[in-house]
């Protein structure tokens, strides 16, 4: 089959890749700089071709309640909002991490703290990565930093909230969101049957059957032996999430004494920075950690030995800076540089950190 | 010798565990209309309930169906992707007043609006039950509960919401009842009421809302009896029972 | 008029006594002296022989403790 080639904004990209992929429902409200998502699923009438449902809720707490309901049901369900949207989701995201249910949720991130503005940010990290809601969980976190990746990620999030019941989060931000790329879209692929979705996930509730015990979902248990046991069922699915799931990116120079850890749109600022401060004779690597969670901590401890000083890029105040220096436990220097309030860092910006950090690491 | 016939018994579709309700409570008898309704349609394969956070949160414990617990207030949102995902299941949520017309009111007016093809089933005893008896949007003006203990008082707490009225209002509902199941004759209608309700979602004519007005004698702090004398003297005027609209 | 006949499930009964209440011919009465295991005066038959099986006690019992019966013949 041809691929097809196509140019469009990050946002298209989800909703194209969600029709693709046997997404079999979309819930969400609007909110600048995601809009053109559910958007993008009106205009393409996934209902009339696939049978995917394309629903405007009434807020993006019932969105997210929306989502639990679906994929309680063994469907692939998804939303999408901006930060503040899924500050209000926090709730439902925590019922899902309880109730182990594999929802996909779209977080193009905008700046805050509150209503904040509608440019593009990072500030979210802490939120994503710490689980967000109420109690002991962990949501599996994809940072695209590409089109590309926003539409390769729709799928793979499926994948991976499916293959672990859990919640899984593209964490992307006004940057990809809203900038327009050459993307290759996903080969279509049929929404799963009644058949599969029984085989598949025999715990979901679709109507009891005379073969199983009837199908409850819920986050409840008020017995606290049973719920501390549940809870360390949980933990023990994180620490296996944790080993196998890992995904980064890392692009070397050769003889390269500094390191930039940056994900997402800051991840792609960096690259450039790089190049150009090579051009000055400055040597440094780029990690791009792909999963914000699990935080893929092995691959940043090796690309960090022998370095002289690790620059972190963020667009925030300082988040994903906190799990590096977790990580590599005082062995090596490590400084922040970000952007706050809307404002995305420029190349130059960061060359001048770098070109600053190594003159007083030296 | 006698022959004899069983004329009533606990719905088959209703398990043998203990319920944890206290004595008198309505809850359990609209279980059994619950029950008994899905099993008469042949729905217990093809059905799933909502249960809400309050005292029937453990609906799920007792009607042999598959279940989701919805967070609270969220139940018409949860039924809403489950019936658009699923359109040939039997789906209804099963709600109180502080669940449904206090913190979920939003997500169950917007459902009902929508015309949803599910039935919303809403036991109203005016009263939050399951946190200890404190005032509930549906306390009647001048009622006692641990949040208002002398009595509520429209300066300080507003007025009593009719929300069933409010929902008769929405294009989105087909059929909009308010019963109660104090006496036998009205938990047989009652039980007419969620049959028609239920048929009607199952035949795509929009969202049905099945209020029942009922009592919470602990929360009260009556016996049973009492509950169900003083519902019928207080409740009733306030929420008058009968159909608010029926398009069927 | 039919005889009928109940039977209680007297541990699944909580005592609420909406049973008593709603029986047109009296049959059922709380046990005054004893408990059942959850600790509650459960609800009794005192005069069985009165019963008409009508099903008022069990429509209205909302812990679904009782079942009813109606003779339909004797054959002798």
């Amino acid at each position: 089959m041809e691929q097809e080639i196509m140019l469009m904004k990050g946002n298209e990209a989800i909703a194209h890749a969600a029709i693709r992929c046997g997404t079999d429902g979309y819930f969400g409200y609007p909110i600048t700089p995601q809009s053109e998502i559910i958007e993008t699923l009106a205009q393409l009438r996934p209902w009339e071709t696939t049978g995917m449902v394309v629903l405007q809720a009434e807020s993006e707490v019932a969105s997210i309640n929306m989502v639990y309901g679906g994929a309680g049901a063994g469907k692939r369900v998804l939303t999408s909002s901006s930060s503040p949207g899924i500050a209000l989701m926090q709730e439902g995201i925590a019922y899902m991490a309880g109730a182990e249910l594999p929802g996909v949720f779209v977080n193009v991130q905008r700046g805050g703290p509150g209503l904040g503005t509608i440019q593009p940010s990072q500030s979210d990290y802490f939120q994503a990565t710490r689980g967000g809601g109420n109690g002991d969980y962990n949501v599996i976190v994809l940072a695209p930093a590409s089109v590309q990746e926003m539409a390769d990620f729709v799928d793979l999030a499926f994948e991976l909230a499916f293959r672990y019941r859990n919640p899984a989060m593209i964490l992307s931000d006004g940057v990809i969101g809203q900038m327009m790329e050459r993307v290759v879209l996903p080969p279509m692929k049929p929404r799963r049957s009644e058949e599969e979705i029984r085989r598949e996930c025999p715990w979901a509730t679709i109507g009891r059957s005379k073969d199983r015990p009837v199908n409850i979902i819920s986050s409840l248990e008020l017995d606290s032996q049973e719920m501390e046991k549940r809870n360390l069922h949980l933990q023990e699915k994180y620490r296996t999430i944790r080993e196998h799931e890992a995904r980064y990116e890392l692009t070397t120079t050769e003889d390269a004494d500094m390191l930039i850890v940056a994900f997402g749109s800051a991840a792609r600022i960096a690259q450039k920075a790089i190049e150009l401060a090579e051009e000055e004779g400055m040597k440094a690597d780029l990690l791009r950690p792909i999963t914000l969670w699990p935080f893929p901590a092995e691959a940043l401890r090796e690309a960090a030995k022998g370095k002289r000083g690790i620059l972190v890029v963020e667009i925030n105040a300082g988040q994903m800076v906190q799990d590096v220096r977790l990580c590599l436990e005082g062995s090596v220097p490590i400084q922040h540089f970000g952007r706050l309030g809307g404002i995305v860092p420029d190349s130059e910006e960061i060359v001048g950190e770098l070109r600053n950090f190594k003159k007083q690491s030296s | 010798m006698t022959q004899e016939n069983i004329v009533y018994k606990k719905p088959t579709l209703m398990n043998d565990t203990p319920m944890h309700y206290c004595p008198g409570c309505s809850h359990g008898v609209v279980h059994k209309l619950v029950a008994e309704v899905i099993e008469e349609m042949n729905m217990e394969e093809r059905t799933i309930g909502v249960s809400p956070v309050g005292c029937a949160v453990f609906a799920y414990r007792y009607i042999d169906i598959d279940w989701q617990e919805a967070a609270h207030g969220r139940a018409p949102a949860v039924a809403t992707a489950i019936k658009r995902l699923w359109p040939d299941r039997l789906v209804f949520t099963y709600q109180g007043d502080g669940d449904l017309a206090c913190i979920g009111t939003g997500e169950t007016l917007h459902a009902l609006n929508r015309g949803e093809n599910f039935t919303i089933i809403f036991v109203n005893n005016a009263i939050y039950g399951m946190t200890g008896g404190q005032m509930a949007p549906t306390t009647l003006l001048g009622q006692k509960t641990s949040t208002c203990p002398h009595g509520r008082d429209p300066e300080l707490h507003g007025y009593p919401l009719s929300i069933t009225e409010l929902a008769a209002q929405l294009d989105g509902t087909c059929y909009v009842t308010r019963q109660s199941v104090e006496t036998v004759a009205a938990i047989r209608k009652a039980k007419q009421a969620i049959r028609k309700a239920f048929e009607a979602s199952m035949q795509g004519k929009g969202s049905s809302l099945v209020e029942i007005v009922s009592t919470c004698n602990a929360g009260w702090k009556m016996s049973p009896q009492q509950a169900n004398e003083w519902m019928q003297e207080n409740m009733f005027k306030k929420y008058p029972k009968g159909d608010l609209k029926d398009t069927l | 008029m039919a005889k009928g006949r109940i039977e209680i499930d007297s541990e699944r009964c909580k005592g609420c006594n909406l049973c008593a209440v709603a029986c047109p011919q009296d049959v059922i009465e709380l046990a005054h002296t004893q408990v059942n295991t959850h600790g509650y005066s459960f609800a009794q038959a005192k005069q069985l022989e009165r019963c008409v099986g009508c099903a008022a006690c069990g429509i209205v019992c909302p812990d679904a403790c009782i079942t009813v019966f109606r003779e339909t013949r004797e054959i002798k």
